[in-house]
Protein backbone atom coordinates (compact mmCIF):
# COMPACT_ATOMS: atom_id res chain seq x y z
CA UNK A 1 0.00 0.00 0.00
CA UNK A 2 1.37 3.76 -0.67
CA UNK A 3 1.70 5.82 1.84
CA UNK A 4 -0.86 8.48 0.29
CA UNK A 5 -3.44 5.82 0.84
CA UNK A 6 -2.21 4.71 4.11
CA UNK A 7 -2.92 7.78 5.29
CA UNK A 8 -6.60 8.58 6.86
CA UNK A 9 -5.76 12.15 7.31
CA UNK A 10 -3.00 14.39 6.66
CA UNK A 11 -2.50 17.80 8.05
CA UNK A 12 0.12 20.43 6.07
CA UNK A 13 1.13 23.88 7.76
CA UNK A 14 -2.05 24.80 8.78
CA UNK A 15 -3.16 27.96 10.01
CA UNK A 16 -6.29 29.55 11.83
CA UNK A 17 -6.95 32.98 13.09
CA UNK A 18 -9.49 34.02 16.16
CA UNK A 19 -9.88 37.45 15.09
CA UNK A 20 -6.44 39.20 14.75
CA UNK A 21 -4.84 36.58 17.19
CA UNK A 22 -2.76 33.64 14.69
CA UNK A 23 -3.74 30.31 16.85
CA UNK A 24 -2.20 27.91 14.44
CA UNK A 25 1.06 28.76 13.20
CA UNK A 26 1.77 25.73 10.94
CA UNK A 27 0.87 22.67 12.28
CA UNK A 28 1.76 19.49 10.46
CA UNK A 29 1.04 15.69 10.81
CA UNK A 30 -0.89 13.08 10.02
CA UNK A 31 -2.91 9.64 11.26
CA UNK A 32 -2.96 6.35 9.48
CA UNK A 33 -5.20 3.55 8.81
CA UNK A 34 -6.34 2.34 11.94
CA UNK A 35 -3.72 3.91 14.00
CA UNK A 36 -3.92 5.60 17.71
CA UNK A 37 -2.07 8.47 17.65
CA UNK A 38 -2.16 11.59 20.19
CA UNK A 39 -2.11 15.29 20.33
CA UNK A 40 -0.79 16.50 23.82
CA UNK A 41 0.34 19.71 24.96
CA UNK A 42 -0.18 22.42 27.52
CA UNK A 43 -3.67 24.86 27.63
CA UNK A 44 -4.44 27.23 25.11
CA UNK A 45 -1.30 25.39 22.64
CA UNK A 46 -4.04 25.10 19.88
CA UNK A 47 -4.41 21.59 20.25
CA UNK A 48 -8.46 22.16 20.59
CA UNK A 49 -8.58 24.07 17.76
CA UNK A 50 -6.64 22.16 15.38
CA UNK A 51 -9.58 19.82 15.58
CA UNK A 52 -12.09 22.47 15.18
CA UNK A 53 -10.05 23.81 12.59
CA UNK A 54 -9.82 20.10 10.56
CA UNK A 55 -13.89 19.79 11.19
CA UNK A 56 -14.62 23.41 9.51
CA UNK A 57 -15.78 25.28 12.57
CA UNK A 58 -12.51 27.65 12.13
CA UNK A 59 -11.82 28.58 8.72
CA UNK A 60 -8.43 26.88 7.82
CA UNK A 61 -5.85 28.19 5.63
CA UNK A 62 -3.40 25.39 4.81
CA UNK A 63 -3.81 21.91 3.63
CA UNK A 64 -5.72 19.07 5.09
CA UNK A 65 -6.37 16.35 3.34
CA UNK A 66 -8.83 13.41 4.63
CA UNK A 67 -8.91 9.75 2.71
CA UNK A 68 -6.89 11.70 -0.42
CA UNK A 69 -9.68 14.47 -0.34
CA UNK A 70 -9.05 17.95 0.18
CA UNK A 71 -11.58 18.98 2.91
CA UNK A 72 -10.09 22.49 3.83
CA UNK A 73 -12.65 25.06 3.78
CA UNK A 74 -15.63 22.04 3.45
CA UNK A 75 -18.34 22.81 5.79
CA UNK A 76 -18.88 20.62 9.00
CA UNK A 77 -21.80 18.17 8.16
CA UNK A 78 -19.62 17.07 4.46
CA UNK A 79 -16.50 16.37 6.21
CA UNK A 80 -18.36 14.31 9.26
CA UNK A 81 -20.68 12.54 5.63
CA UNK A 82 -16.80 11.64 4.63
CA UNK A 83 -16.28 9.74 7.76
CA UNK A 84 -14.84 11.75 10.19
CA UNK A 85 -15.80 11.68 13.41
CA UNK A 86 -15.79 14.53 16.00
CA UNK A 87 -16.67 14.54 20.14
CA UNK A 88 -15.90 17.85 21.20
CA UNK A 89 -14.84 18.98 24.75
CA UNK A 90 -17.55 20.17 26.10
CA UNK A 91 -19.37 17.20 25.49
CA UNK A 92 -21.96 18.39 23.81
CA UNK A 93 -25.06 16.01 24.55
CA UNK A 94 -29.10 17.22 23.76
CA UNK A 95 -29.67 17.64 27.32
CA UNK A 96 -33.60 18.27 26.24
CA UNK A 97 -33.46 14.57 24.24
CA UNK A 98 -33.55 11.13 25.65
CA UNK A 99 -30.58 8.80 25.49
CA UNK A 100 -31.76 7.21 22.46
CA UNK A 101 -32.74 10.52 20.67
CA UNK A 102 -29.35 11.60 21.56
CA UNK A 103 -27.81 8.21 19.85
CA UNK A 104 -30.45 8.49 16.83
CA UNK A 105 -29.14 12.27 15.90
CA UNK A 106 -25.54 10.52 15.01
CA UNK A 107 -27.02 8.08 12.70
CA UNK A 108 -26.68 9.28 9.63
CA UNK A 109 -29.23 8.27 6.70
CA UNK A 110 -32.48 6.81 7.98
CA UNK A 111 -31.24 3.65 9.69
CA UNK A 112 -27.40 2.27 11.06
CA UNK A 113 -26.20 -0.12 9.29
CA UNK A 114 -22.54 0.68 10.41
CA UNK A 115 -19.95 -1.39 12.95
CA UNK A 116 -21.76 0.33 15.54
CA UNK A 117 -25.46 -0.27 16.76
CA UNK A 118 -27.91 1.42 19.58
CA UNK A 119 -28.69 -2.30 21.12
CA UNK A 120 -24.64 -2.76 21.47
CA UNK A 121 -24.05 0.68 22.98
CA UNK A 122 -26.50 -0.22 25.46
CA UNK A 123 -25.11 -3.57 25.79
CA UNK A 124 -21.50 -2.24 26.48
CA UNK A 125 -22.50 0.30 28.95
CA UNK A 126 -25.54 -0.87 30.93
CA UNK A 127 -26.41 2.28 32.51
CA UNK A 128 -27.23 4.16 29.51
CA UNK A 129 -29.13 1.19 28.22
CA UNK A 130 -30.96 1.36 31.47
CA UNK A 131 -31.81 5.19 30.97
CA UNK A 132 -32.45 4.89 27.23
CA UNK A 133 -35.28 7.11 27.52
CA UNK A 134 -34.31 9.57 30.20
CA UNK A 135 -33.59 13.14 29.55
CA UNK A 136 -29.37 13.55 28.65
CA UNK A 137 -29.57 16.50 30.85
CA UNK A 138 -29.52 14.33 33.70
CA UNK A 139 -26.75 11.82 33.31
CA UNK A 140 -23.42 11.93 35.13
CA UNK A 141 -20.26 13.68 33.36
CA UNK A 142 -18.97 10.22 33.00
CA UNK A 143 -21.97 9.04 31.29
CA UNK A 144 -22.59 12.33 29.06
CA UNK A 145 -18.90 11.61 27.94
CA UNK A 146 -19.35 7.93 26.87
CA UNK A 147 -22.83 9.11 25.28
CA UNK A 148 -21.26 11.74 23.67
CA UNK A 149 -18.64 9.17 21.91
CA UNK A 150 -21.24 6.52 21.29
CA UNK A 151 -23.52 9.62 19.27
CA UNK A 152 -20.45 9.99 17.07
CA UNK A 153 -19.44 6.06 17.00
CA UNK A 154 -23.61 5.56 15.60
CA UNK A 155 -22.43 7.75 11.94
CA UNK A 156 -20.15 5.06 11.65
CA UNK A 157 -16.95 7.13 11.17
CA UNK A 158 -13.55 5.82 9.59
CA UNK A 159 -11.99 8.15 11.68
CA UNK A 160 -12.86 9.94 15.05
CA UNK A 161 -10.88 12.95 16.78
CA UNK A 162 -11.86 13.10 20.59
CA UNK A 163 -11.06 16.38 22.30
CA UNK A 164 -10.00 15.90 26.60
CA UNK A 165 -12.79 12.89 27.26
CA UNK A 166 -11.32 12.00 30.51
CA UNK A 167 -11.00 15.84 31.72
CA UNK A 168 -12.84 15.90 34.63
CA UNK A 169 -13.47 11.98 35.10
CA UNK A 170 -13.17 9.82 38.29
CA UNK A 171 -10.50 6.84 37.79
CA UNK A 172 -13.11 4.58 37.29
CA UNK A 173 -14.78 5.98 34.38
CA UNK A 174 -11.12 6.92 33.16
CA UNK A 175 -10.77 3.46 32.53
CA UNK A 176 -13.94 2.89 30.80
CA UNK A 177 -12.78 5.61 28.57
CA UNK A 178 -9.68 3.62 27.65
CA UNK A 179 -11.34 0.27 27.17
CA UNK A 180 -14.14 1.92 24.62
CA UNK A 181 -11.12 3.90 22.54
CA UNK A 182 -9.35 0.43 22.39
CA UNK A 183 -12.80 -1.30 21.28
CA UNK A 184 -12.95 1.59 18.88
CA UNK A 185 -9.62 1.03 17.34
CA UNK A 186 -10.08 -2.63 17.57
CA UNK A 187 -13.08 -1.97 14.76
CA UNK A 188 -10.32 -0.44 12.32
CA UNK A 189 -11.23 3.52 13.52
CA UNK A 190 -8.26 5.23 13.46
CA UNK A 191 -8.60 7.85 16.47
CA UNK A 192 -6.57 11.27 17.21
CA UNK A 193 -7.18 11.76 20.81
CA UNK A 194 -6.01 15.40 22.39
CA UNK A 195 -4.95 15.40 25.36
CA UNK A 196 -3.39 17.67 28.61
CA UNK A 197 -2.78 14.29 30.74
CA UNK A 198 -0.44 11.59 29.21
CA UNK A 199 -1.45 8.58 31.53
CA UNK A 200 -4.20 7.06 28.76
CA UNK A 201 -2.77 8.50 25.75
CA UNK A 202 0.66 7.06 26.86
CA UNK A 203 -0.76 3.60 27.06
CA UNK A 204 -3.00 3.30 23.90
CA UNK A 205 -1.31 5.78 21.80
CA UNK A 206 0.77 4.75 18.54
CA UNK A 207 2.51 7.64 18.37
CA UNK A 208 2.35 11.30 20.04
CA UNK A 209 2.55 14.80 18.86
CA UNK A 210 3.45 17.36 21.30
CA UNK A 211 1.99 20.96 20.57
CA UNK A 212 3.73 24.29 21.44
CA UNK A 213 2.60 27.80 20.42
CA UNK A 214 0.45 26.91 17.56
CA UNK A 215 2.87 24.16 16.41
CA UNK A 216 3.79 20.88 16.38
CA UNK A 217 6.99 21.00 18.53
CA UNK A 218 7.69 16.75 19.17
CA UNK A 219 6.75 13.55 17.14
CA UNK A 220 7.74 10.32 18.27
CA UNK A 221 6.27 7.41 19.86
CA UNK A 222 4.62 7.12 23.65
CA UNK A 223 7.96 5.01 25.33
CA UNK A 224 10.61 7.67 23.63
CA UNK A 225 8.82 10.80 25.02
CA UNK A 226 8.30 9.69 28.40
CA UNK A 227 12.26 8.60 28.20
CA UNK A 228 12.39 12.46 27.13
CA UNK A 229 12.44 14.08 30.54
CA UNK A 230 13.66 17.39 28.77
CA UNK A 231 10.61 17.40 25.98
CA UNK A 232 8.28 16.83 29.11
CA UNK A 233 9.34 19.48 30.91
CA UNK A 234 9.45 21.69 28.15
CA UNK A 235 6.01 21.60 26.48
CA UNK A 236 3.83 19.26 28.81
CA UNK A 237 4.20 19.50 32.85
CA UNK A 238 2.62 22.66 34.31
CA UNK B 1 -75.69 34.55 29.56
CA UNK B 2 -74.57 30.89 28.91
CA UNK B 3 -74.91 31.19 24.81
CA UNK B 4 -73.64 33.84 25.08
CA UNK B 5 -70.22 32.40 27.05
CA UNK B 6 -70.06 29.32 24.48
CA UNK B 7 -70.41 30.78 21.48
CA UNK B 8 -67.83 33.50 22.88
CA UNK B 9 -65.35 30.57 23.57
CA UNK B 10 -65.86 29.10 20.25
CA UNK B 11 -65.28 32.63 18.37
CA UNK B 12 -62.01 32.89 20.77
CA UNK B 13 -61.06 29.15 20.16
CA UNK B 14 -61.55 30.17 15.99
CA UNK B 15 -58.97 33.45 16.47
CA UNK B 16 -56.77 32.26 19.02
CA UNK B 17 -56.35 28.91 17.15
CA UNK B 18 -55.69 30.96 13.77
CA UNK B 19 -53.34 33.30 15.52
CA UNK B 20 -51.28 29.83 17.10
CA UNK B 21 -51.13 29.35 13.47
CA UNK B 22 -48.62 32.29 12.36
CA UNK B 23 -46.88 32.23 16.02
CA UNK B 24 -46.06 29.05 15.61
CA UNK B 25 -44.39 29.60 12.67
CA UNK B 26 -42.72 32.73 13.63
CA UNK B 27 -41.80 31.29 16.81
CA UNK B 28 -40.39 28.24 14.93
CA UNK B 29 -38.19 30.14 13.07
CA UNK B 30 -37.06 32.34 15.69
CA UNK B 31 -36.27 29.53 18.09
CA UNK B 32 -33.90 28.42 14.74
CA UNK B 33 -32.61 31.58 13.62
CA UNK B 34 -32.93 34.39 16.58
CA UNK B 35 -34.66 36.27 13.93
CA UNK B 36 -38.14 37.76 14.54
CA UNK B 37 -39.43 37.71 10.90
CA UNK B 38 -41.59 41.19 10.53
CA UNK B 39 -42.53 39.97 7.08
CA UNK B 40 -44.32 36.70 8.67
CA UNK B 41 -47.98 38.44 8.61
CA UNK B 42 -47.31 39.82 5.27
CA UNK B 43 -46.69 36.25 4.09
CA UNK B 44 -49.76 35.95 5.70
CA UNK B 45 -51.70 37.91 3.48
CA UNK B 46 -50.05 36.96 0.53
CA UNK B 47 -51.90 33.02 1.45
CA UNK B 48 -55.11 35.01 1.31
CA UNK B 49 -54.28 36.73 -1.54
CA UNK B 50 -52.75 34.11 -3.89
CA UNK B 51 -55.74 31.23 -2.65
CA UNK B 52 -58.27 33.76 -4.22
CA UNK B 53 -56.52 34.26 -7.44
CA UNK B 54 -56.29 30.18 -7.03
CA UNK B 55 -59.45 30.08 -6.61
CA UNK B 56 -61.07 32.40 -9.43
CA UNK B 57 -59.61 29.70 -11.21
CA UNK B 58 -59.43 25.92 -9.84
CA UNK B 59 -61.87 26.51 -6.62
CA UNK B 60 -61.18 26.90 -3.05
CA UNK B 61 -59.80 23.47 -2.40
CA UNK B 62 -56.97 23.81 -4.81
CA UNK B 63 -56.39 26.98 -3.55
CA UNK B 64 -55.45 25.70 0.02
CA UNK B 65 -53.20 23.44 -1.17
CA UNK B 66 -51.65 25.31 -3.67
CA UNK B 67 -51.48 28.85 -1.89
CA UNK B 68 -49.54 27.58 1.11
CA UNK B 69 -47.03 25.84 -1.09
CA UNK B 70 -46.27 29.09 -3.05
CA UNK B 71 -46.16 30.95 0.24
CA UNK B 72 -43.27 28.02 1.33
CA UNK B 73 -41.28 28.07 -1.31
CA UNK B 74 -41.18 31.81 -1.21
CA UNK B 75 -39.90 31.44 2.30
CA UNK B 76 -37.25 29.55 1.61
CA UNK B 77 -36.03 31.78 -1.17
CA UNK B 78 -36.26 34.31 1.43
CA UNK B 79 -33.92 32.21 3.57
CA UNK B 80 -31.51 30.60 0.95
CA UNK B 81 -30.99 34.22 -1.40
CA UNK B 82 -31.84 36.74 1.18
CA UNK B 83 -31.47 35.99 5.56
CA UNK B 84 -28.61 33.87 4.86
CA UNK B 85 -26.65 36.30 3.23
CA UNK B 86 -27.94 39.15 5.60
CA UNK B 87 -26.91 36.53 8.29
CA UNK B 88 -23.36 37.70 8.31
CA UNK B 89 -23.99 41.15 9.83
CA UNK B 90 -25.94 40.63 12.75
CA UNK B 91 -29.57 41.02 13.97
CA UNK B 92 -30.29 44.31 13.36
CA UNK B 93 -29.29 43.79 10.03
CA UNK B 94 -31.79 40.65 9.65
CA UNK B 95 -34.25 42.72 11.44
CA UNK B 96 -34.25 45.71 9.14
CA UNK B 97 -33.94 43.02 6.10
CA UNK B 98 -37.28 41.43 7.77
CA UNK B 99 -38.75 45.26 7.62
CA UNK B 100 -38.22 46.31 4.54
CA UNK B 101 -39.32 42.42 3.32
CA UNK B 102 -42.83 43.12 4.64
CA UNK B 103 -42.95 46.72 3.21
CA UNK B 104 -42.08 44.83 -0.21
CA UNK B 105 -44.51 42.57 0.15
CA UNK B 106 -47.19 44.35 0.96
CA UNK B 107 -46.53 47.25 -1.77
CA UNK B 108 -46.21 44.49 -4.22
CA UNK B 109 -49.67 43.29 -3.02
CA UNK B 110 -51.41 46.46 -3.53
CA UNK B 111 -49.89 46.41 -6.69
CA UNK B 112 -51.30 43.34 -8.27
CA UNK B 113 -54.18 43.12 -6.66
CA UNK B 114 -55.44 46.75 -5.85
CA UNK B 115 -56.14 48.40 -2.73
CA UNK B 116 -59.80 47.60 -2.81
CA UNK B 117 -61.12 44.39 -0.87
CA UNK B 118 -61.67 41.10 -2.61
CA UNK B 119 -64.46 38.69 -2.97
CA UNK B 120 -62.54 35.68 -1.53
CA UNK B 121 -65.30 33.32 -0.17
CA UNK B 122 -65.77 30.58 1.57
CA UNK B 123 -66.84 27.20 -0.54
CA UNK B 124 -69.86 26.94 -0.90
CA UNK B 125 -69.87 23.06 0.50
CA UNK B 126 -69.23 25.04 3.74
CA UNK B 127 -71.63 26.90 3.51
CA UNK B 128 -74.26 26.03 6.11
CA UNK B 129 -74.63 25.94 9.97
CA UNK B 130 -72.91 23.23 11.59
CA UNK B 131 -74.91 23.42 14.45
CA UNK B 132 -77.90 25.66 16.28
CA UNK B 133 -77.53 26.05 19.56
CA UNK B 134 -79.69 28.59 21.70
CA UNK B 135 -81.15 29.41 18.32
CA UNK B 136 -77.94 31.12 16.86
CA UNK B 137 -76.05 29.49 13.62
CA UNK B 138 -72.30 28.23 14.06
CA UNK B 139 -70.90 28.22 10.33
CA UNK B 140 -69.37 25.09 9.07
CA UNK B 141 -66.64 26.72 7.62
CA UNK B 142 -65.53 28.35 11.39
CA UNK B 143 -65.61 24.41 12.10
CA UNK B 144 -64.04 23.68 9.46
CA UNK B 145 -60.97 26.55 11.19
CA UNK B 146 -61.02 25.27 14.10
CA UNK B 147 -60.53 21.13 12.18
CA UNK B 148 -57.75 22.11 10.59
CA UNK B 149 -55.70 24.31 12.86
CA UNK B 150 -55.84 21.40 15.21
CA UNK B 151 -54.86 18.75 12.97
CA UNK B 152 -51.72 20.91 11.80
CA UNK B 153 -50.96 21.54 15.95
CA UNK B 154 -51.52 17.44 16.20
CA UNK B 155 -48.92 17.23 13.10
CA UNK B 156 -46.69 19.92 13.66
CA UNK B 157 -46.05 18.57 17.54
CA UNK B 158 -45.61 14.87 16.23
CA UNK B 159 -43.18 15.66 13.49
CA UNK B 160 -41.27 17.70 16.20
CA UNK B 161 -41.49 15.29 18.85
CA UNK B 162 -41.82 12.00 17.69
CA UNK B 163 -39.55 12.40 13.80
CA UNK B 164 -36.11 12.16 12.86
CA UNK B 165 -36.83 15.52 11.24
CA UNK B 166 -37.85 16.51 14.62
CA UNK B 167 -35.11 15.46 16.64
CA UNK B 168 -32.55 16.85 14.58
CA UNK B 169 -34.63 20.08 14.24
CA UNK B 170 -35.12 20.31 17.84
CA UNK B 171 -31.16 19.98 18.40
CA UNK B 172 -30.17 22.07 16.09
CA UNK B 173 -31.99 25.12 17.59
CA UNK B 174 -29.71 24.60 20.67
CA UNK B 175 -26.80 23.50 19.55
CA UNK B 176 -26.08 23.60 15.43
CA UNK B 177 -22.42 23.09 15.58
CA UNK B 178 -22.85 20.09 16.85
CA UNK B 179 -25.17 18.81 14.76
CA UNK B 180 -23.33 19.61 11.60
CA UNK B 181 -20.57 17.69 13.11
CA UNK B 182 -22.36 14.38 13.42
CA UNK B 183 -23.39 15.31 9.20
CA UNK B 184 -26.75 17.29 9.44
CA UNK B 185 -26.83 19.84 6.69
CA UNK B 186 -28.20 22.70 8.91
CA UNK B 187 -28.77 25.07 6.73
CA UNK B 188 -30.78 22.95 4.86
CA UNK B 189 -32.45 22.37 7.82
CA UNK B 190 -32.91 26.32 8.53
CA UNK B 191 -34.14 26.73 4.99
CA UNK B 192 -36.89 24.15 5.33
CA UNK B 193 -37.99 25.37 8.63
CA UNK B 194 -38.19 28.92 7.37
CA UNK B 195 -40.10 27.78 4.28
CA UNK B 196 -42.44 25.31 6.86
CA UNK B 197 -43.30 28.60 8.86
CA UNK B 198 -43.97 30.24 6.22
CA UNK B 199 -45.78 27.67 4.51
CA UNK B 200 -48.08 27.86 7.67
CA UNK B 201 -48.48 31.15 7.92
CA UNK B 202 -49.69 30.88 3.95
CA UNK B 203 -52.40 28.38 5.15
CA UNK B 204 -53.39 30.81 7.90
CA UNK B 205 -54.32 33.13 5.44
CA UNK B 206 -56.28 30.79 3.41
CA UNK B 207 -58.98 30.10 5.58
CA UNK B 208 -58.69 33.84 7.31
CA UNK B 209 -59.35 35.39 3.97
CA UNK B 210 -62.60 34.52 3.64
CA UNK B 211 -63.54 35.43 7.38
CA UNK B 212 -61.27 38.37 7.94
CA UNK B 213 -61.76 39.48 4.77
CA UNK B 214 -58.57 40.06 1.91
CA UNK B 215 -57.53 43.51 1.78
CA UNK B 216 -54.47 45.29 1.71
CA UNK B 217 -54.34 46.06 5.77
CA UNK B 218 -54.88 42.48 6.34
CA UNK B 219 -51.04 41.66 7.93
CA UNK B 220 -51.02 44.73 9.64
CA UNK B 221 -54.69 43.76 11.76
CA UNK B 222 -52.78 40.40 12.75
CA UNK B 223 -48.76 41.07 12.30
CA UNK B 224 -48.49 43.10 15.77
CA UNK B 225 -50.77 41.17 17.75
CA UNK B 226 -48.75 37.74 16.66
CA UNK B 227 -45.22 39.41 18.04
CA UNK B 228 -47.55 40.12 21.23
CA UNK B 229 -48.17 36.54 21.69
CA UNK B 230 -44.67 35.05 21.02
CA UNK B 231 -43.55 37.36 23.49
CA UNK B 232 -46.37 36.46 25.93
CA UNK B 233 -45.56 32.46 25.51
CA UNK B 234 -42.00 33.12 25.52
CA UNK B 235 -39.78 33.83 22.61
CA UNK B 236 -38.91 30.47 20.83
CA UNK B 237 -41.66 28.24 22.84
CA UNK B 238 -44.14 26.46 20.49
CA UNK B 239 -46.41 25.35 23.77
CA UNK B 240 -46.36 28.99 25.40
CA UNK B 241 -47.27 30.50 21.76
CA UNK B 242 -50.13 28.00 21.80
CA UNK B 243 -51.33 29.25 25.27
CA UNK B 244 -50.83 32.76 24.26
CA UNK B 245 -52.66 32.55 21.54
CA UNK B 246 -55.82 31.03 22.69
CA UNK B 247 -55.83 33.25 25.87
CA UNK B 248 -55.41 36.50 23.67
CA UNK B 249 -58.51 34.95 21.05
CA UNK B 250 -60.66 33.96 24.09
CA UNK B 251 -59.97 37.04 26.26
CA UNK B 252 -60.62 39.61 23.11
CA UNK B 253 -63.39 37.16 22.33
CA UNK B 254 -65.13 37.45 25.80
CA UNK B 255 -64.52 41.24 25.90
CA UNK B 256 -66.29 41.75 22.86
CA UNK B 257 -69.49 39.71 23.77
CA UNK B 258 -69.32 41.13 27.38
CA UNK B 259 -71.80 44.20 27.63
CA UNK B 260 -69.91 44.57 30.97
CA UNK B 261 -68.00 48.58 31.27
CA UNK B 262 -64.72 49.53 33.23
CA UNK B 263 -67.02 51.25 35.84
CA UNK B 264 -68.54 47.50 36.48
CA UNK B 265 -65.49 45.98 36.91
CA UNK B 266 -63.99 48.94 39.02
CA UNK B 267 -66.86 47.93 41.34
CA UNK B 268 -66.11 44.43 41.46
CA UNK B 269 -62.95 45.20 43.13
CA UNK B 270 -64.57 48.13 45.04
CA UNK B 271 -64.07 50.97 43.63
CA UNK B 272 -66.65 53.50 43.05
CA UNK B 273 -66.22 56.63 41.14
CA UNK B 274 -68.47 59.86 41.17
CA UNK B 275 -69.90 61.22 37.40
CA UNK B 276 -68.15 64.40 37.67
CA UNK B 277 -64.78 62.66 37.82
CA UNK B 278 -62.40 63.99 35.39
CA UNK B 279 -61.26 60.44 34.28
CA UNK B 280 -65.09 60.04 33.79
CA UNK B 281 -64.71 59.52 30.24
CA UNK B 282 -61.86 56.30 30.91
CA UNK B 283 -64.57 54.28 33.31
CA UNK B 284 -68.00 54.92 30.94
CA UNK B 285 -65.62 52.75 28.54
CA UNK B 286 -67.42 49.70 27.50
CA UNK B 287 -65.55 46.17 27.19
CA UNK B 288 -66.04 45.57 24.18
CA UNK B 289 -64.25 48.84 22.97
CA UNK B 290 -61.09 48.12 25.05
CA UNK B 291 -61.18 44.75 23.61
CA UNK B 292 -58.32 45.62 20.67
CA UNK B 293 -56.03 47.01 23.14
CA UNK B 294 -56.28 43.79 25.78
CA UNK B 295 -53.36 42.11 24.30
CA UNK B 296 -50.94 44.91 25.11
CA UNK B 297 -51.90 45.41 28.03
CA UNK B 298 -51.69 41.58 29.07
CA UNK B 299 -48.24 42.13 27.17
CA UNK B 300 -47.32 45.19 29.67
CA UNK B 301 -48.53 42.93 32.92
CA UNK B 302 -46.24 39.75 31.29
CA UNK B 303 -43.44 41.99 30.36
CA UNK B 304 -43.12 43.60 33.98
CA UNK B 305 -44.36 40.52 35.76
CA UNK B 306 -42.56 37.60 33.68
CA UNK B 307 -40.56 39.36 31.26
CA UNK B 308 -39.25 35.81 29.99
CA UNK B 309 -42.63 35.11 29.07
CA UNK B 310 -45.31 32.37 30.33
CA UNK B 311 -43.01 29.07 29.24
CA UNK B 312 -39.27 31.40 28.02
CA UNK B 313 -36.15 30.84 29.48
CA UNK B 314 -33.75 33.27 30.14
CA UNK B 315 -31.27 33.30 28.08
CA UNK B 316 -27.81 32.03 28.58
Amino acid sequence: MSESTANMLEVKNLHAYYGKSHILQGVSFKVQEGEIVSLLGRNGVGRSTTVKTIMGEVAPQGSIIFKGKEIAGKPSYEIANLGLGYVPENRDIFPTLTVRENLLLGVKGATSSGRWSIDEVFGMFPNLGARADVHGGVLSGGEQQMLCMCRTLMGDPDMIMIDEPTEGLAPKVVEQVGTLLQEIANRGVAILLVEQKLSIAMKISQRVYVMGHGQVVYEGDPQSLLGSESIRKEWLEV
Amino acid sequence: MFEILVFATLNGLVTGLLLFMLASGLTLIFSMMGVLNFAHASLYMLGAYFAYSISLYLGFWLGLLIAPLLVGVLGALIERYGLRRVHQHGHVAELVFTFGLAFLIDEAVQFFWGPDTKNYQSPDVLDFPLFTLFGQEFSAYRGFMIGISVLIFIGLYRLLTRSRVGIIIQAAITHPHTVANLGHNVPLIFMAVFGVGSALAGVAGVIAGPVLTTFPGMAAVLGSIVFVIVVIGGLGSLAGALIASLLIGLLQSYAIASNLGVADLLNLLGLEFSRDHPLTDLWTLTLPQIAPILPYLLLILVLIFRPTGLLGNREQ
